[in-house]
């Protein structure tokens, strides 16, 4: 334990002030040894032992990157640190062992980017925002790119759902967060995306790669056929049409027996193939779900800088005041609505590709709250916030599995305090101009 | 230049204008007063679109307005200042500006389309910041920073500048005094007759009926959805009627 303990404050950088020795010696390195016998009654070291592992990571970049960045670290380090421990004695149940490395994987990678902030002489040359951004890409990337490398199948399990939720959440937030229009029935989108697919794959034989265009153009359409009599209301009952629109399309699933089989859902699902190869491992479908993140990121991103987005966020800002400065703010509403349920519908796609399994049990009500609470959560408009909120709200219940009953209480509990204490969100402080 | 034909305006089933007639003159400064409720907001926001006249129809340099949506007016070259200033508080006051070119770049079709004319890249985007900034230097200073920071007389500048960026030929202005210091409000004022010398015609409404009327060169008096009395801006200053009326002697 200690030996471990002394490399890693020897291989990095020496902070300016020296560190208050008590939280040296309750600095805790968990290893894989003893990962697996805590499992039943250690749940307060479950916690106990991330939060000392965030906390000293981060006092380390406090000196190099000031108290902002060291407290967005602690809080990413702790989340991702007590996700691993907590999926580990999942697994470790399940499987009844344990066979990964991943703690020691994972302190190597944060130590290794210790380094690179201290030493790199590249990134000395560049502004400070700018090298801290590049190194936390670089971070990021390494993370995310490796993870089916040192992830067991139940973390890939849920990074895959963290990243159908991404896409998913990111369609919300082009109505919400842009446009700024209510949306409480977005899971509708979400299942015609998912019984597309489902549907013609079930019952034409289509593949993936032809169902793809054909669910996608499906879901906006409905968007706009959503958005036309949505878009004559404002505020609260624009909310209610949306609550209804959603809750319709639930009840048809889940009542068109023959057409969808109700609610015993569609089962049997065909795996996307790329080339030939099919897509059914959960490491393959990992970086299948990657690729299509990170280009929705990548196109709304772009969408939300052009004309388009500018017109929404005007929208959003004061409806009036845009359509006398000669914004069109019927038809920037329609195209919100349909740009938004497109990305919804994909998620659907990758969703019922994923399970291989539909049913209207996925799409209720709590689905559109759920995904409407990871935008909130992230921050409105803001890209990198969405992508946070959902990460954190598909893994804190995971995280949470240890203490069981109180699961959903802690979850609740932890967004009231989060409303109260940061109401733009966790990343939203800036993300309302268009430079955020 | 524009003329607005017995128009009538609802809102659900209250008719709040009630047969309007007037007309504005290329060149003019014309300016509407009349109590709360008399129907001026109304009036300019049926001429930019906003809300539609059931009868009656508008005419602007010889083309019929009445059905077109207030994108569309605005491309024709009028630009409406909203009261109560209405600009996007969370946006930088460099970014209202921007928005408001928004109809520009759609017609020199530039994508993408405000940052390279903010820039001065192309069209004529780039001078028309500059007389804004000439205009308001307070402007230039507070660039960066967001919209609702700034004080109500900044705001109402800000206002008037983001109409002013698609160069219109015609700027409808709604209360620009509102809750303004008396010396903001003749810094205004004299900005507004600085944007007419430079060819905008200006339709203005305004509770300050005094100055309202001494800047323009016609005026109308509105009562109850009906134009009440119309004449010479220094005519309606004089006349009895709108002294006890609306000037308070």
């Amino acid at each position: 334990m200690n030996t471990v303990e002394h490399k890693i404050q020897n291989t990095s950088p020496p902070p300016p002030h020296p560190l208050p020795q008590g939280e040296g010696d309750s600095f805790d390195i968990p290893s894989p040894s003893r990962g697996e016998g805590e499992g039943g009654g250690g749940s307060l070291n479950l916690f106990l032992r991330p939060l000392f592992i965030a906390l000293w990571l981060a006092l380390l970049f406090l000196p190099f990157r000031g108290l902002k960045a060291a407290v967005i670290l602690f809080i990413i380090l702790f989340a991702a640190v007590s996700l691993l421990k907590a999926f580990k004695n999942y697994a470790g149940k399940i499987k009844g062992g344990l066979n990964g490395d991943s703690d020691h994987y994972f302190i190597n990678i944060l130590r290794i980017a210790v380094e690179i902030y201290g030493r790199c002489p590249y990134l000395e040359k560049l502004p400070e925002s700018k090298a801290r951004s590049t190194v936390f890409i670089l971070l990021m990337s390494v993370i995310v790119l490796t993870l089916p490398f040192y992830g067991h199948d139940y973390l890939i399990d849920i990074a895959v759902l963290s990243g159908i939720y991404i896409i998913l959440a990111q369609g919300l937030n082009i109505v919400v967060g842009f446009t700024g229009l209510l949306n409480l029935g977005f899971a509708a989108f979400y299942a015609i995306g998912a019984y597309s697919y489902a549907l013609l794959n079930t019952k034409l034989g289509l593949g993936f790669w032809a169902s793809l265009p054909l669910s996608l153009m499906l879901v906006t359409l409905s968007g706009f056929i959503l958005a036309i009599p949505a878009l004559r209301l404002r505020g609260d009952y624009l909310a209610i049409v949306t609550l209804g629109f959603g809750e319709i399309v639930r009840l048809v699933l889940n009542n068109w027996d023959s057409f969808t089989k109700g609610p015993n859902g569609i089962g049997g699902i065909g795996p996307p193939h790329i080339f030939g190869m099919r897509i059914s491992g959960i490491g393959q479908f990992y970086y299948f779900v990657l690729i299509f993140a990170l280009l929705a990121v990548f196109v709304i991103r772009r969408v939300a800088a052009s004309r388009i987005g500018r017109a929404w966020i005007a929208i959003r800002e004061d409806e009036i005041a845009s359509s006398s400065i000669g914004i069109n703010t019927t038809a920037y509403k329609l195209y919100s609505f349909a740009f938004g349920a497109f990305w919804a519908g994909l998620a659907g796609v990758l969703f019922a590709a994923k399970m291989q399994f539909v049913s209207p049990e996925s799409f209720t009500f709590m689905e559109s709250v759920l995904v409407l609470c990871m935008v909130i959560l992230g921050g409105l408009g803001s890209i990198p916030g969405v992508i946070l909120g959902s990460i954190i709200l598909v893994m804190l219940p995971e995280m949470l599995r240890e203490v069981q009953l109180y699961r959903m209480l802690a979850l609740g509990s932890g967004l009231v305090l989060l409303m109260i204490f940061r109401p733009q969100g966790l990343m939203g402080g800036k993300g309302v101009s268009f430079r955020g | 230049m524009l003329e607005l034909n017995d128009i009538h305006t609802f809102y659900g089933p209250i008719e709040a204008l009630k047969g309007i007639t007037l007309k504005v003159n290329q060149g003019e400064i014309v300016c509407l007063i009349g109590n709360n409720g008399a129907g001026k907001s109304t009036t300019l926001m049926t001429i930019s679109g906003i809300l539609k006249p059931k009868a009656g129809t508008i005419s602007f340099i010889g083309s019929d307005i009445s059905d077109m949506p207030p994108h569309s007016i605005v491309e024709m070259g009028i630009s409406h200042v909203p009261e109560g200033r209405r600009i996007f508080p969370r946006l930088t006051v460099k970014e209202n500006l921007e928005m408001g070119a928004y109809s520009v770049s759609r017609r020199l079709k530039t994508t993408p389309p405000i940052p390279p004319l903010a820039r001065g890249g192309v069209g004529g985007v780039k001078s028309q910041f500059d007389k804004v900034y000439e205009m308001f230097p307070v402007l230039k200073e507070r660039e960066k920073q967001m919209g609702g920071t700034l004080s109500g007389g900044e705001q109402q500048m800000l206002a008037i500048s983001r109409a002013l960026m698609s160069e219109p030929k015609l700027l409808l202005l709604d209360e620009p005094s509102l809750g303004l210091a008396p010396i903001i409000v003749s810094r205004i004022f004299k900005a507004i007759r600085e944007i007419n010398k430079e060819g905008v015609t200006i339709l203005l409404v305004e509770q300050n009926a005094h100055a309202a009327l001494n800047l323009s060169g016609r005026g109308y008096v509105l009562e109850n959805g009906r134009i009440k009395m119309h004449g010479q801006g220094k005519d309606l200053l004089n006349s009895e009627e709108v002294k006890k009326a609306y000037l308070g002697e």
